[in-house]
């Protein structure tokens, strides 16, 4: 199959879904000549013109709640934010206006505004230009929020939330936007609201989004030919709506839960996952406690060092998964 | 009138920023840094020129493109090397990097990477400043980027309906990253846009270090004598890409071209040198006196520890009875 980067799967969605309907437009700073900070737009005015790849000001807050406005007349706006961190500024728009229009109107309008954001640390940007912002919204009824952590669910995904009627939260991850995947020519969807099997294991049940997903995969991997260690990897792809289902099926055959997510450890989005586990009958099929890997409850420090060692990194979750598996809490 | 004292110490302070940036470049390309960098090559006469019409102890605060802010305040020079390379040593101990980097005992209160929000900031310390009584102002650099951010307007207006000690100096270098102020700006001058807030507003060559430092005096004398806010425009240019490096595909080099003529530190040396008040010996010294600093700053840097990994969590929160 064709193998293409992050990057360009999340252009060819929206370069796709351009062509095909005159209602989407992609809105946002620095994403005409420019190609947008990380050149996921490059090319795009040349196709489509500075309407449709309309440049706004430094104006995030504003700009945001264009989109809404745009989006109840019936477009489909994709907003680009430059960074995640910035969406602070964007947040009422999101929270109080997006989120709620519809509900507080009776069900009488749609916000169908797609939200895209790189998140996430490892280019030394610090502690503005570094969060993993999943918590944030996590909590805010009427928002999806999906994370994608490989080109393939990349480009299904995107043209999901550009169809969808509500607004949804597209986080993208800095480093994931150079990896590469396997993603066909054919048209494809991916839905929106189903986590995945990446791996298959037997031995215990890792779950992670975004980079983590992509993180566990690879500790899985290696564990497989280190430590003969078997386990089975889930992404959950989407985080608002969260299915939890996969993961409860797998801990019937693992008996073992380890949760992994970027965002700071309080209040971030893997407790949920945790706590829907707990309610669930897969609670009485568990072998050992279930284990959290997250960030650290600091912002992201600016020294190559501190920085990975704020977030977990590829190590630390083979070292959790083998003290997990081999009893270590049970000392 | 400026001595010529003063006029040599703008002229070294705007030579050792230009210097302190090319170095840091350097550093860059040699893959020492892991992260980002924003240069003010070309812009350093808004830094000097609007510091020196200054106190030593007023205020301000700075912005991600803020090496030269920290420079004209007095900065060290070690510090900041230190703290570019992440090191223990560096102003924020290696936590925040070129684009945070600041000294707030020289009275620099950060220099943040949200654009536009260091202006309500800078707001909010004049406003503490008139409540203590005291008798200095804040001054606080933005971009053209920037004044597009509900924070700029919203800020003006209060400092403007409490007469804060607050001088507003937005640092026009023609673009926001790829966007140019003709496309994103309504009106010709962003210095225009302070009559809607009732407050003055100086549009100034800001790369004439002599224009910039007369409009800041002005603006300061109004501060300091309750009067209120000014807003400044400092029309200037960046030299070097946004970040790191650009390919310019939003500008022409004709362009660029064109404001070097202007360099702010050729074009003030020149003056200096028709004004009789600089000699070539003097040049000459200054020079050295800069690459040494560099020189020392940059050893210092490479030399210096890397921070514990094990303290990532360190300075979250102020402890009880913790020094600063
Ligand atoms: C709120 C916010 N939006 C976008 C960015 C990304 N960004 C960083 S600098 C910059 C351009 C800023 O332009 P200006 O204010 O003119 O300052 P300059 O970089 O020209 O010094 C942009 C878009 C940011 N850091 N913060
Ligand atoms: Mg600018």
């Amino acid at each position: 199959m064709r193998i293409i980067t992050y990057k360009e799967a999340v252009r060819e969605a929206m370069t796709e879904k351009m062509r095909e309907d005159r209602t989407v437009f992609l809105m946002g700073e620095d994403i005409g000549v420019y190609g947008g900070a990380f050149g996921v737009s490059m090319g795009m005015l040349e196709e489509f013109g500075p309407r449709r790849v309309l440049e706004t000001p430094m104006s995030e807050a504003t700009f945001t709640g264009v989109g809404v406005g745009a989006a109840i007349m019936g477009m489909r706006p994709i907003v680009e934010i430059m960074f995640a961190d910035f969406l602070t500024f964007s947040a009422d728009q999101l929270v109080n206006q997006a989120a709620k229009l519809r509900y507080m109107t009776g069900g009488q309008v749609k916000v169908p505004l797609v939200i895209r954001a790189p998140q996430g640390s490892g280019t030394g940007a610090a502690a503005q230009h570094s969060q993993n912002v999943e918590a944030w919204f996590f909590n805010i009824p009427g928002i999806k929020i999906v994370a994608p952590s490989n080109p393939y669910d990349a480009k299904g995904l995107l043209k999901s939330s550009i169809e969808d009627d509500n607004p949804v939260l597209f986080l993208e991850h800095k480093l994931l936007y150079n990896t590469k995947g396997e993603v066909p020519l054919e048209d494809y969807r991916v839905k929106i609201g189903q986590s995945r099997i990446l791996k298959e294991g037997s031995d215990i049940t890792v779950v992670g989004s975004s980079i983590m997903a992509y993180r566990a995969l690879k500790a899985a991997e290696q564990l497989l030919d280190e430590d003969s260690i078997s386990a089975e990897v889930i992404d959950l792809v989407t985080l608002k709506p969260l299915d939890v289902k996969p993961i409860i099926n797998s801990i019937k055959k693992t008996h073992r839960l380890l949760v992994v997510y970027e965002g700071c450890m309080t209040g971030g989005i893997g407790n949920e996952v945790i706590s829907r586990v707990v309610e669930s009958d897969a609670f009485a099929y568990l072998d050992a406690p279930i284990f959290r890997l997250a960030g650290k409850d600091v912002p992201i420090p600016y020294n190559r060092n501190l920085e990975k060692n704020a977030v977990p990194q590829i190590q630390d979750i083979k070292d959790k998964v083998k003290f997990i598996v081999k009893g270590g809490w049970n000392a | 009138m400026l001595s010529k004292e003063t006029k040599l110490q703008m002229l070294e302070k705007m030579m050792l920023i230009r210097a302190f940036e090319e170095q840091a470049e350097k550093l860059f390309m040699k893959n020492l840094v892991h992260g980002t960098m924003h240069l003010s090559i070309g812009e350093e006469a808004v830094a000097v020129g609007a510091i020196f019409a200054l106190d030593k102890s007023d205020y301000i605060t700075s912005t991600h493109r803020g090496h030269g802010h920290m420079i004209a305040k007095g900065g060290n020079i070690k510090k900041m090397f230190a703290e570019f390379l992440g090191k223990e040593t560096g102003y924020c101990h290696g936590r925040g990097g070129s684009m945070h980097i600041a000294d707030f005992s020289l009275g620099n209160l950060g220099a943040t990477g949200i654009v536009g929000a260091g202006i309500p900031i800078a707001t909010g310390a004049a406003l503490a400043l008139k409540m203590q009584g005291s008798n200095n102002i804040v001054l606080c650099f933005f971009g053209d980027g920037a004044s597009n951010e509900g924070n700029f307007f919203e800020a003006l207006n209060m400092a403007a309906i409490w007469k804060l000690p607050e001088i507003f100096l937005c640092e026009n270098n023609q673009y926001a990253m790829s966007s140019s102020v003709k496309r994103f700006v309504s009106v010709p001058d962003i210095a225009d846009r302070a009559c809607a807030f009732g407050v003055p507003g100086v549009a100034v060559d800001g790369m004439d270090v002599i224009a910039v430092y007369e409009a800041v005096k002005a603006a300061v004398e109004r501060a300091r004598s309750g009067k209120g806010p000014t807003l400044i425009e400092a029309k200037t240019y960046r030299y070097k890409g946004h970040s790191k490096s650009d390919k310019n595909l939003y500008r022409t080099k004709e362009e660029i071209e064109q404001w070097k003529k202007k360099d702010p530190i050729k074009t003030f040396t020149e003056r200096l040198f028709e004004l009789g008040e600089l000699s070539e010996k003097e040049l000459e010294m200054i020079k050295n006196k800069v690459q040494t600093t560099i020189s020392e700053g940059v050893e210092f840097a490479i030399t210096s520890k890397e921070p514990d990994p094990d303290t990532v969590e360190k300075y979250v929160y102020a402890e009880e009875g913790e020094k600063e």
